[in-house]
């Protein structure tokens, strides 16, 4: 073994370069990219599991043509004839079969039919249904309109409708933004709280204080990490909206960039003030827990928080996570601009701005 | 000579006489309670290699922590290169390396990228190359941290300390749990660092490193230096440079008077049945012990002589081993 070379000291040796303001910002940066780029458990949960859940979500409540509603009628003479009125017209929503009143009746409870139609000595028509089963009831209204308007009903008051499927007003319109909000506070949270937590673990972040780096610095290049992964995670998920489910964007990029921005840094900072003393990666994970948990069910990701009680509301819409799913939707939805939005802005402002003052206070390097 | 050599050229920072690293009556005490550092004062001359010596839980690590200034003092002072601290922290950080007891890099990073991480955060680190090339990790340069063995990562957790150029490296316990190989690789950096002016300061528990590396060491015990000086002068204050260990079994009782008689002795300790004496000149007592053992028609079970180390002189002054496990 060669020995080795000596190493000169401060006072004595040239330096090789100098660094400037921005060189520890910029490797602390480069090295927490790097360092997620090779871990690939990370790359799944932060890009890959919201696309495959939009994706699940999305398949399960597409908007599939309308179900056909099956019946029976209990054969007589007149039997043929009625199925006939039933089936008439094109893409009727109903499908009548005809069997023998014990059949018919086992159809029915096996929930094969969900209507019975029978007619009685006199000619009247005799349905059989449970009004506790909404297919029984909307299978009797069906039915019953159509029988009485090939008897030769006419309606008093002429209706038309129009049909709610074109893009934008569809679940996965509504679901997609709420997604990509929850995306953005998990990745943060997760991303900043677990980072930091574990430095704190294996005495990094002591080693790091160790040296002149700026602690500024190092913060400040943990939020900015955030903000690229917020870039890629907005694109992504919403490339993956226009492609696989023809949504459509009204607002400008440009704005949904920056509501993206606010969230991920608003998150960011709490994510900091969760992490600001934990110790260990299980007290930190729990916390975690506890601060996500309201939001992930109050703060319209699955569904509107408009459908909870109007006590709530004051506490709901002070959640950030509701601010950006509503400021996120909005936006994409609507394409209102970031001047129609300022309460939400507001909100996002304050919890990140006061959660990383306090984690500024209250962090803990050793 | 070395030390002369820093001050020509950094007249400016390091005054002429004053200590590279100094601290008076330095007290740590942890809730309250708990009294890690107990009224401990050094004073280490630049182009020294200071070791802190002692037994787990001696307070080592937190005395060192304290100088490198991570951990606040209860009370006390400590300069460092001739400033505190408070007063200039960053123009301070520049001028000192550290390895820490335990830190475990990011794994995923590569050699040269985290070498290139730690040399941003000063204003003049040294080439990551020639770090690299010093330390002997030019051939892992590529590889992740995770893939470094104990040794390599040891010496990866040096070069971080080391990139920066600095006037003065604190190292707490650099070999503790490396092979031998590994041990000398990194004595070797150490010295090398120090030929060139450096000022090291490294806690250890191993009384064969601090012998061979240290020009001088404090031994620490319960937060108090017990003992300060060159490892030399630290053997040569047990009076005698050679050990007697022995055992007799038969014969009457003996006390350690009988032993203390002998000619040449300066001290007896007895343990676990073996009798252990310092002596000056072994040829002088060798002989006279045969003839005491055979006297009390005692038989002798076991005799064996050897140079008094630093872990005598610990045992001596403390009742107890440097590693009690």
């Amino acid at each position: 073994m060669p020995a080795a070379q000596p190493i000169p000291t401060h006072s004595e040796s040239k330096p090789a370069s100098r660094n400037g303001r921005w060189s520890g910002f910029l490797h602390i940066l480069g090295a927490r990219m790097k360092e997620l780029r090779r871990e690939p458990e990370v790359i799944f949960w932060v890009f890959g599991f919201p696309i495959l859940l939009a994706l699940g979500l999305g398949l399960a409540f597409r908007n599939k043509p309308a179900d056909v509603t099956p019946v029976v009628v209990v054969s007589s003479p007149r039997a043929p004839e009625i199925a006939g009125m039933l089936h008439a017209g094109n893409g009727s929503p109903l499908r009548a079969d005809v069997l023998d009143d014990a059949a018919a009746q086992r159809g029915f409870r096996l929930g094969k039919y969900d209507l019975v139609i029978a007619v009685n000595e006199s000619g009247a028509y005799q349905y059989r249904y449970d009004p506790a089963r909404p297919e029984s009831v909307l299978a009797r209204a069906l039915v019953d309109e159509r029988l009485q308007a090939a008897a030769g009903r006419k309606d008093p008051v002429a209706t038309s409708v129009t049909t709610a499927s074109e893009p934008g007003s569809r679940y996965i319109d509504f679901l997609i933004p709420g997604l990509l909000g929850m995306n953005l506070m998990n990745a943060a949270m997760w991303g900043i709280g677990f980072a930091l937590v574990d430095m704190r673990q294996r005495k990094l972040l002591k080693r790091f204080v160790a040296t002149p780096m700026r602690r500024s610095d190092f913060l400040l290049a943990l939020l900015t990490s955030r903000l690229v992964l917020m870039l890629i995670e907005v694109s992504l998920m919403l490339s993956f909206g226009v492609f696989a489910f023809h949504m459509r964007i009204l607002g400008s990029l440009w704005t949904i960039l920056l509501i993206g921005s606010l969230g991920a840094l608003s998150f960011g900072g709490l994510g900091l003030l969760t992490a600001s003393r934990a110790q260990k990666i299980e007290s930190a994970s729990g916390l975690m827990n506890l601060i996500m948990m309201p939001m992930w069910i109050f703060s319209g990701v699955f569904f509107s928080g408009e459908r909870f009680p109007a006590v709530l509301q004051p506490f709901i819409k002070a959640l950030p996570l509701t601010a950006l799913n509503d400021a996120l939707r909005a936006t994409i939805l609507e394409g209102a601009p970031l001047t129609a939005q300022g309460g939400r802005i507001l909100v996002l402002l304050l919890w990140g701005g006061i959660s990383f003052l306090l984690a500024l206070r209250w962090f803990r390097w050793t | 000579m070395r030390a002369r050599a820093v001050e020509c050229i950094s007249s400016v920072r390091i005054e002429r006489m004053s200590s590279a690293i100094e601290c008076r009556d330095l007290r740590k005490t942890y809730d309250g309670k708990v009294e890690a550092v107990r009224g401990l004062n050094l004073q280490i001359q630049a182009g020294e290699c200071f070791g802190l010596l002692g037994p787990n839980g001696a307070g080592k690590t937190t005395t060192i922590e304290i100088l490198e200034g991570l951990l606040e003092a209860t009370s006390g002072e400590v300069t460092i290169l001739g400033q505190t601290w408070k007063s200039n922290p960053r123009e301070l950080r520049e001028k000192v390396g550290i390895s820490l007891q335990e830190t475990r890099l990011g794994e995923k990073l590569t050699v040269r990228e985290t070498v290139e991480l730690f040399a941003s955060f000063y204003r003049r680190p040294r080439s990551t190359f020639e770090v690299l090339q010093a330390l002997q990790l030019d051939e892992k340069a590529d590889a992740w941290v995770g893939k470094l063995s104990g040794g390599q990562r040891q010496r990866l957790a040096v070069a971080t300390a080391l990139v920066g150029s600095p006037d003065v490296l604190f190292l707490d316990e650099p070999t503790t749990g490396l092979d031998p190989q590994s041990r000398r690789q990194l004595w070797d950096i150490i010295r090398g660092f120090q030929s060139h002016g450096g000022t090291v300061l490294l806690t250890t528990h191993y009384m064969d490193e601090a012998e061979r590396l240290c020009d001088r060491l404090a031994i620490v015990d319960h937060g108090q230096v017990i003992a300060e000086g060159s490892p030399a002068e630290l053997i040569a204050r047990l009076g005698g440079h050679h050990m007697i260990e022995f055992s007799v079994a038969g014969g009457g009782k003996r006390s350690a008077e009988t032993w203390k008689a002998l000619p040449g002795v300066e001290s007896v300790r007895e343990e676990d049945g073996l009798i252990c004496l310092s002596v000056r000149e072994p040829h002088r007592t060798i002989p006279a012990l045969l003839e005491a053992v055979d006297k009390e028609s005692a038989q002798l079970e076991r005799l064996t002589t050897r140079q008094a180390s630093l872990e005598d002189v610990f045992v001596n002054l403390t009742g107890r081993h440097l590693r009690e496990d």
